[in-house]
């Protein structure tokens, strides 16, 4: 893979790792300073991605590679992230916000963690006790990466580090919200998130940022998850409409253990999710659930990857895309049946409505099976709002536009099944395409 | 209140009505019978104001008002209602949702207050009652998973909290056992109204049995081939359709000539 491009994006960044790398968290640390020093050694070879990589076949990242975010970190945002917090606060959370990619703690909020719980920034995480950190930062040095993957370990700058003793459960979600208010501002985000035997915990990360601004986000989240651990994560993203957002989400499963993902991507210009888990131990459960709404000229590509790596698994997947004017999305799912996987029992789903005739989606389902006792089953379907449907509504007395809305949500309604949070749900709600409805 | 002259409507370019006239009063129930493709529920559905159904020729006035330039839902709104043949599944829309929607769109058109959530759910468990519905249909999506008889009821479970000023029932007995078709009758004989006027579609006469109709008319070739009151039913019965659509034909010839 060195085919990569190399353009104002790729010297951009490596001039910036040249200057700043000595004041990223950690640069004391041998360890990690070999895992920056690797990852953006790579990143030189790797390039970013084209389109002649098969993962990014139909998610072409040139828009990116031609520009240079170059604009400096500066901790005061003129208000902008208070206002932005204020519009995207979620009520019964604990909050870690960051801005412009690094913690705000005057913007956070902790409630009374129980013992066992450590939730904070990663950075001074990495500050405080640096030997609890490595194995995980090692481990994820040999993940599968790409150019942005390795660019985020070489030059991130803070996240959320969240380490739970075994048996500690969360009651209220974690919300953890990334805001950026600058123009051509580059973040990387890096998570680390250690859920141990029977922990428990939900997170939510949201990622937003202004329309008028046009910036790029690089998100990496790692979540390793203990022995009957349940680890919920729910991304919420709400990008500029101006903006690039490309992000992996990667879980680690050990035995027994239960993973669910729900992605919600409504904003950016070009917004790729990747999310991925493996079942690496027996009996775990993955639950995949995914809404992506485009209009205008966006492109949201989501590649989710299921890895059943042993026997008794089981997963669920469903994907859902509502697009509009000549918005384009790309669904990649891909199932691996490891040949000790057996008894697996996996399912994906991944259904489109497009409104208009401009709107494209490219969907792939992607099934190796190795083992023979596996049930999987999978399907795709692209349409159009049903006729029959649209008439009936009408023929009620419910006027066009209305009974456009009401089938669109109720296309998408289904994927905030398992939301339980109160404050979570009433926001997708209100995010879901369609609108509001009015009071039934 | 429907006056339709010289009607004529094609589908997919085929002719189906050719020249139909048809008057209904206020307070009557007219029953429209006649073989499978004679053009029945091609009335109903542009009635109802449904794509695909192209009017080449004549007009239909509805309480003075010229039908064809309403939308379908302004036709609701004026008080047409249509109780489907075939009812749509609408997964992800509950029934309650669909009912109040359909109730407050009407009410707002009238100029009056919508209901608030209280008095509408006491409306709508009086005619849960009325059908013998389950209550619990009423959180389901709409049609989703409903027995055909449970569909053909949850139309005229719309229809009695809708109160429209006509009603029209496309095959609303078709695929339903005795007992289902005696609430349904039931259901629509409740409706009967001095204000009010019904149109039931029908194949057979067995629905005729339950709902006495004014008037009843057969439909052949695209036109209203007889009329007559409620014995014509039973004449129908015992001889088929057969006689009618040879009479059709002969008056057709005539026609032509």
């Amino acid at each position: 893979m060195t085919n990569g491009t190399r353009g104002p994006f790729v010297n951009g960044v490596l001039a910036r790792f040249a200057e700043e790398h000595e004041g990223l968290p950690g640069a004391a640390l041998p360890w990690l300073r070999r895992v920056r020093s690797d990852a953006i050694g790579r990143f030189a070879e790797l390039g970013l991605p084209t389109t002649r990589h098969e993962d990014w076949k139909y998610t072409s990242v040139a828009a990116i590679e031609r520009r240079a975010f170059d604009t400096p970190f500066d901790a005061s945002s003129n208000g902008l992230a208070e206002r932005a917090l204020a519009r995207h606060a979620l009520d019964g959370t604990h909050r870690l916000v960051f801005v412009d990619g690094r913690y705000a703690p005057g913007l956070s909020r902790l409630d009374t963690l129980p013992a066992g719980a450590q939730v904070g920034s990663l950075a001074a995480a990495i500050a405080a006790r640096p030997d609890r950190l490595e194995d995980l930062f090692v481990a994820d040095d040999e993940a599968p990466a790409n150019g942005f993957t390795t660019l985020n370990s070489a030059l991130w700058a803070d996240g959320a580090w969240i380490d739970l003793a075994p048996g500690v459960v969360l009651d209220m979600p974690i919300h953890l919200l990334f805001i950026t208010t600058r123009n051509d501002l580059a973040s990387f985000p890096r998570n680390l998130v250690r859920a141990g035997a029977e922990a428990g915990v939900t997170l939510i990360e949201h990622h937003a940022g202004p329309d008028d601004a046009s910036y790029f986000t690089d998100a990496v989240t790692r979540i390793v998850l203990g022995k009957g651990a349940r680890v919920a994560h729910a991304k919420l993203q709400q990008e500029g409409r101006r903006s690039f957002h490309i992000a992996a989400i990667h879980a680690e499963q050990a035995q027994d253990s239960r993973f669910g993902s729900h992605a919600f991507a409504f904003g950016g210009q070009l917004a790729r999710s990747e999310i991925a888990t493996r079942l690496g131990a027996e009996d775990c459960e993955a639950k995949l659930v995914g809404l992506y709404v485009g209009s205008g000229r966006q492109h949201i590509d989501h590649h989710t990857c299921i890895d059943h790596a042993q026997p008794r698994g089981t997963s669920r997947e469903v994907y859902k895309g509502v697009l509009d004017g000549a918005a384009r999305a790309v669904f990649n799912g891909r199932v691996i049946v490891r040949p000790d996987a057996q008894q697996t029992d996996a399912q994906q789903s991944n259904r489109n409505l497009l409104l208009s005739d401009s709107a494209e989606v490219d969907t792939k389902p992607q099934l190796e099976i190795w083992a023979d006792d596996v049930k999987c089953a999978h399907g795709a379907t692209v349409g159009q709002l049903d006729a029959d449907q649209l008439h009936y509504l009408r023929s009620r007395g419910i006027d066009e536009a209305a009974a456009r809305s009401l089938l669109i949500r109720a296309f998408a309604a289904d994927t905030l099944e398992g939301i339980e949070h109160a404050a979570l749900r009433a926001r997708l709600e209100s995010l879901l395409p369609g609108g509001l409805p009015e009071a039934a | 209140m429907l006056e339709i002259r010289n009607l004529h409507v094609t589908v997919d370019d085929k002719p189906i009505l050719r020249g139909l006239d048809l008057t209904v009063m206020a307070g009557e129930v007219h029953a429209i019978m006649g073989p499978n493709g004679s053009g029945k529920s091609t009335l109903a559905h542009v009635l109802a104001g449904r794509e695909g159904y192209v009017v080449t020729a004549g007009e239909i006035l509805y309480l003075g008002k010229n039908l064809l330039e309403l939308a379908p839902e302004e036709r609701a709104r004026e008080g047409i209602f249509l109780a489907f043949q075939y009812p749509v599944e609408i997964p992800g829309v509950a029934n309650i949702y669909l009912l109040k929607a359909a109730v407050n769109a009407v009410r707002r058109h009238r100029g009056e207050q919508e209901l608030d959530a209280m008095d509408f759910l006491v409306l709508v468990k009086e005619k849960f009652r009325l059908m013998d519905m389950d209550e619990s249909l009423l959180y389901r999506a709409v049609n989703e998973g409903f027995s055909g008889g449970e569909k053909k009821r949850n139309e005229i479970l719309q229809m009695a909290v809708l109160e429209p000023r006509l009603a029209i029932l496309d095959e609303t007995d078709s695929g339903l056992d005795i007992d289902a078709l005696k609430v349904v009758a039931n259901g629509v004989e409740a409706m009967r109204d001095p204000d009010r006027a019904i149109i039931l579609v029908t194949h057979y006469q067995r629905l005729l049995d339950h709902i006495r109709p004014d008037r009843v008319h057969v439909l052949a070739q695209g036109r209203i081939a007889l009329s007559g009151g409620p014995e014509l039913a039973q004449e129908l019965e015992r001889r088929g359709y057969g006689w009618v659509e040879a009479e059709a034909q002969k008056m057709a010839g005539a026609g032509a000539q």
